[in-house]
This record gives structure tokens, sequence and C-alpha cells, in this order.
């Protein structure tokens, strides 16, 4: 990434949101930057921020929630679009893929009809084009009875085909930017590989940048140059997919890969981390998992770590594991 | 606990559930793992008794499930031998109460309590799951996809049934939160011998909580067996496939020759 403004650029993102008593920040400090054709993953604890995040590139915030901070899409701010920009943004230029499908669509109507809408209305698309560009990437998503899935209403399709049929929205619109919010968690895995090698092609072949939610942290790597790790309302982490396993300098990063289950496991305990997760409402001064860190010191308690370089990444860290990996570059 | 057999279900002449049967003893648990759209949410809903199998039967705790819905003391009753954790809490949480409400509403469902009694046992629950204060005053609306499951899996646990279906219901949890709620569930299933089915497409989880596991495809079960040999020797060749296709470091992600079955 040189002189080109990055596709997209998010600097110093806070969300305020109203509450009972006036309004509280659910995210504090979110920092991250896509170039064209560059995918990365948006991971950590549950709460944390991190569909709060991707729903404000869209805009798509609950009401009276506040934004401060930079959010630019190809150099453009987002927060300063117009009504009408935005439709066109939303439209042709960033597509997401939400968290819970069944909240996103009209349950009354025909899945076609949805797909189908969305290129027509939204792009311009002639109807018969666009049922046409639909089946095929239905087909893709491994959909093989199209016809039969359009016809049908979403309470009709199993949690799985309803995602993909999210997915199959977000692709046939052929966006700049693709926003997946946990995008295959309704999938079995084989499913899952056939759908990411699919998202894969058009990241190669039409230079589509994606962020992508989820708690894979294989999944992550596999799929994403870059991984950047959330907790209580902030980036505390980010760095090259082929660092997570052995280059993570952030505590509650290593602690997070030690929490994660495999297949070949023996039925022992599963180690969560020690301790209450926060949410982004109720940090405290200094480092947010300072409470929980098995290396905080005094200062962790008082200053609050913003992002700086640290092994392969940047990591906000007082004290971040020093690696091997950044050992040997040194 | 739980005994099915020849288990069906047809939508007009689709079939989504076809002659699924398994039996499972009291504290027992079973993982059902397999394709998207194969039946497995379909086979949970029949057994939770929210939809009519077309074939086959159903008994839990020795009792043959009766066609029909239950009402009143029937309906109680059915609560506290089976509660059901969707696979999506946004459409299954009353989108009006707020979580708090929601859960005391449950433990009034098993236990006659009122006042600090009532609100110590809610508050209970949602610490088990970690829900804080501030989520607990909320409307489901207000909470992260995370925080749904977790107030769904509270509520469910607040009717102590004796069989409990999780419909991928830690899918939305980080990986620590995640280990949390598997490792009460677990602890639930140890104290209590509640049976536990496990509906999910995280293999990784399967030997943390299951004793045993069915495979299913396309409406059918294909495999089934004790976790640690189904899992390390797959004999089926769909189950194969979906042993191979779990991410690990250095996976990529690869296009089959052939198309995905239907
Ligand atoms: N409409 C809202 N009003 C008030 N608080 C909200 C609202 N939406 C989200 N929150 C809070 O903001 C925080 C961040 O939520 P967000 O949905 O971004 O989390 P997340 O990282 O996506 O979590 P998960 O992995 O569980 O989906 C959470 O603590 C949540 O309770
Ligand atoms: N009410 C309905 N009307 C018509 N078809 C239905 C209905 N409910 C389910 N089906 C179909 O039955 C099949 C099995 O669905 P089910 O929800 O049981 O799958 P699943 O195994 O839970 O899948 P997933 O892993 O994607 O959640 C699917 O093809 C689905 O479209
Ligand atoms: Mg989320
Ligand atoms: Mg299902």
């Amino acid at each position: 990434m040189s002189a080109a403004a990055p596709l997209l650029d998010i600097r110093g993102l806070r969300i305020d949101l109203p509450t009972g008593a006036g309004s509280a920040t659910a995210v504090h400090r979110v920092d991250l930057a896509l170039a064209a054709g560059e995918a990365a993953a948006l991971v950590g604890e549950s709460g944390s921020g991190k569909s709060l995040t991707a729903r404000s590139v869209l805009r798509l915030l609950p009401p009276g929630a506040e934004v401060h901070g930079e959010l630019r899409f190809a150099g453009e701010s987002v927060p300063g679009m117009s009504r009408t920009r935005l439709r066109e943004f939303r439209a042709g230029e960033v597509a997401m893929v939400f968290q819970d499908p069944r909240a996103h669509i009209n349950p009354a109507r025909s899945v076609g009809d949805f797909l189908v809408e969305g290129l027509t209305a939204a792009r311009g698309v002639p109807v018969r084009e666009a049922r046409r560009r639909v089946e095929a990437v239905l087909q893709e998503v491994g959909i093989p009875d199209a016809e039969r899935r359009m016809r049908q209403r979403p309470g009709e399709l199993s949690g799985g085909l309803l995602q993909r049929v999210m997915i199959a929205a977000a692709l046939a619109a052929e966006p700049k930017l693709l926003l997946a919010d946990e995008p295959t968690t309704a999938l079995d895995v084989t499913t899952q590989e056939e759908v990411m090698a699919i998202v894969t092609e058009a990241r190669e072949a039409r230079g589509l940048a994606m962020l992508f939610i989820t708690h894979d942290l294989e999944l992550a790597a596999a799929v994403c140059d870059r991984v950047v790790v959330m907790y209580a309302g902030s980036t505390v982490e980010e760095l090259p997919s082929g660092a997570l396993h052995h280059g993570a300098a952030h505590p509650y990063t290593r602690a997070l890969l030690a929490s994660r289950p495999s297949v070949g496991d023996t039925a022992s305990g599963l180690r969560a981390i020690a301790g209450r997760p926060l949410s982004g409402f109720e940090v405290p001064a200094g480092c947010s998992f300072a409470p929980r860190c098995p290396r905080a010191r005094d200062a962790c308690r008082t200053d609050t770590p913003l992002l700086r370089a640290a092994g392969t990444g940047t990591s906000a860290c007082h004290y971040p594991h020093i690696t091997e990996e950044a050992e040997q570059r040194a | 606990m739980l005994e099915v057999r020849n288990l069906r279900k047809t939508f007009g002449d689709f079939v989504a559930v076809d002659d699924v049967a398994f039996r499972l003893e009291v504290g027992g648990s079973l993982a059902v793992v397999g394709e998207s759209g194969s039946g497995k949410t379909t086979t949970a809903r029949m057994i939770a008794g929210l939809e009519q199998p077309t074939a086959g039967s159903i008994a839990v705790a020795g009792k043959e499930r009766g066609p029909g819905r239950p009402r009143g003391a029937g309906r109680r009753a059915r609560a506290r031998e089976i509660q059901m954790v969707f696979q999506d809490p946004y459409s299954s949480l009353d989108r009006r109460q707020r979580v708090r409400d929601a859960v005391a509403e449950a433990v009034r469902l098993h236990r006659p309590l009122r006042g600090p009694a009532l609100a110590a046992r809610v508050d209970e629950l949602l610490d088990l799951v970690g829900v804080d204060e501030r989520q607990a005053g909320s409307l489901p609306r207000a909470l992260s996809g995370g925080q749904r499951q977790r107030v769904a899996i509270a509520r469910a646990l607040a009717a102590e049934p004796q069989v409990l279906i999780l419909d991928e219901a830690v899918a939305a949890l980080d990986v620590s939160i995640q280990a949390q709620i598997l490792n009460l569930l677990a602890h639930i299933r140890t104290t209590t011998g509640t049976t536990l089915l496990f509906i999910t497409h995280d293999l990784g989880v399967v030997p943390h909580i299951c004793d045993e596991v069915l495979v299913m495809r396309s409406g059918q079960v294909v495999e089934s067996g004790p976790v640690p040999s189904v899992l390390r020797e797959p004999q089926h060749d769909y189950t194969r496939r979906l042993v191979a296709s779990v991410p690990k470091p250095g996976w990529k992600p690869r296009r089959r020759a052939q198309p995905p079955a239907a």
C-alpha cells in the first residue's frame, strides 16, 4: 500500500450509543485500513464491537448512534455522503452479509423476488438478466435446485441455505468491498470451503476487498491476508495471517488461540480465559485487558496502550510478547 | 431417555428427514453434524414437539409422544422435559421483552419463586452465561449476536429440562466464551444428568461435549458411533470429506470437482 488511498480507511472510530441514561461508548477506538482486493479478518470477543464496526461502514447503526473519527471509502468520507450518494454506495460499491440473516429479509416474500429485486431496483439490471445471474450465483454457492429455492419463502429454508442466499445476493451485486459478518456459521465445513473458494476467486478476478468477521481463527488465517483482533471496543492487535499462530504479541490474542478446540482433541475441559469479559461500555482506565492479563503491571492499569509496531504487526500492549519470528527479523 | 424410530418428515413432495433413528440414555450426549439442509433442525423440532412428524415415533423418558401440541399443564410439563435453543436466537426471543424478564419467565415455568428469590435465581443464570447487569436490562436488539445466544441458553437452562437441544447454539461465541459455555454444559450434564442433543457444524467442539455423534446428509443418517472413532477414523466418504474440510494451519479453501448434493 503506497501513495494511493486505501479502499477502506477507518481511523480512530468511536461509536456512542443511546442507553437508558444518556449515551455510552460501545466502540472506543478502531483503526483499520484495507486496500482494493485485500482481505482482513476481524476476530475477537463476543460483544467487542465487530458487528457495529462493519455496520458503521454502511451507516447502518442503531438510531441515535454517534460516530466519531474518520471513515473513508476510496478517499471519500462515508459520514459526509448525501442520501442519494449513500443509496448508490450501498447498491453498488459495498455489500454486507449480516450476522442474523432472518432479520434482514422480508419473511413474506419469495427468495427469488428478494434476490432479483436487489439487482433490478437498486442497480437497473433487466429482469431476465437479473434472474440468470441470480440462478448462476445460487448454483455456485452450492444450491443446485435454484429454481425451486427461488419460489420458497425464507421460513422454508434451513439456516445454512438462507445464509447462502445472502452471500449470493452480496456477490451478485459485484461490489468492491464485501462486509461479511460470520457468513458461514450455519454452513457445514464442506460447503463453507466451497463458498470461501468462490469468494477468493472473486477477490482474485475482480479485486474484491473483504472485511471478514469470524470466530474461527483457522478460517480467518486461511482466507484473509491480515487478522485484526478486537477486545472490549478497540482493535488491540493486527498481524499478517501467516504470523497468527506463532507471532501474536498481544496477550489477549495468545489467550484466544489457546482456547481453540480442535477435531483431534480428547474430552478434556477447554481453557477459557480467566476472569469476566468486559463490554466496551465499562472499560476501566488503562488497558481494557489488564484485569484478566497474566502479564499486567502497574502501567497497564493507568495508561491506555495504543497500537504500535510489535513483532510482525501492531499491538496495543505495553508489554507485548516478543516472539521468535520478531527476534529473527531484528 | 430419548428414542427416535423411523422418523420422517416431508414438505410437499420434498423429503427433509428420511428414516432417522437413534437412542440416547439418561445423561447421554449426542452430536448431530452434517450437511447444511440435511434435516438436523427439522429433526430437533420434531423431538421438541414443534413440528409434526410425517411418520415414525419419538419416546421421551419412556413415554410415547402423542400427536398435536399440548396445552396448559401438559405444555409446562413438556417444557421441563425438553428445551430447545434455536439456531437464530433473535427470532426466538421476544423483541419487546427485556432479557431479565425473559429469563425470569422461564424460571417461573419450573420453580414457584417470587421476589428476591426469583431475582437471585435469574442473576445466577445470567452470571453463568456471562451476561452482565447492563445487558440484562436491555432488549434483544441492543445485544450482539453472541450475547443473544447466551440469553437463549440461560432461558433454556432456567427450565432445568431433562433433555436440552442446542441447535448451533454456540456458533456466534468467540472461542473463550464458547469454552466457558461448553464447560458449563458439561458440568450441568454430570451434576444433574441432563441429556444433551447438540447440533453443530463445528467438529472441533464435538469431542468436548459429546460421547456419540450422528452424521446426516440429505435427510439420512450416513454414519454414527462414538466420537473418537467417527472423527478420527471416519468410515463413510461423506464423513471423510467433512473432516478433511475443517480449516487448519496451511489449509486453503478449494472447489470440489463434483458439486455438493442437494
Ligand atoms: N442497538 C444497540 N443499543 C445498545 N447497545 C448495543 C446495540 N447494539 C450493540 N450494542 C452493544 O454494543 C457492543 C458491541 O456489539 P456488536 O454487535 O458490535 O458485538 P460483536 O463484536 O459483533 O459481538 P458478537 O461476536 O457476539 O456478534 C455489545 O456490548 C452490545 O451489547
Ligand atoms: N417449512 C418448510 N417448508 C418447506 N421446506 C422446509 C421447511 N422447513 C425446512 N424445509 C427444508 O427441509 C430441509 C432440511 O431443513 P433443516 O432446517 O432441517 O436443515 P438443517 O440440517 O438444519 O440445515 P442447516 O445446517 O443449514 O441449518 C431443507 O431443504 C429445508 O429447505
Ligand atoms: Mg456480531
Ligand atoms: Mg439448521
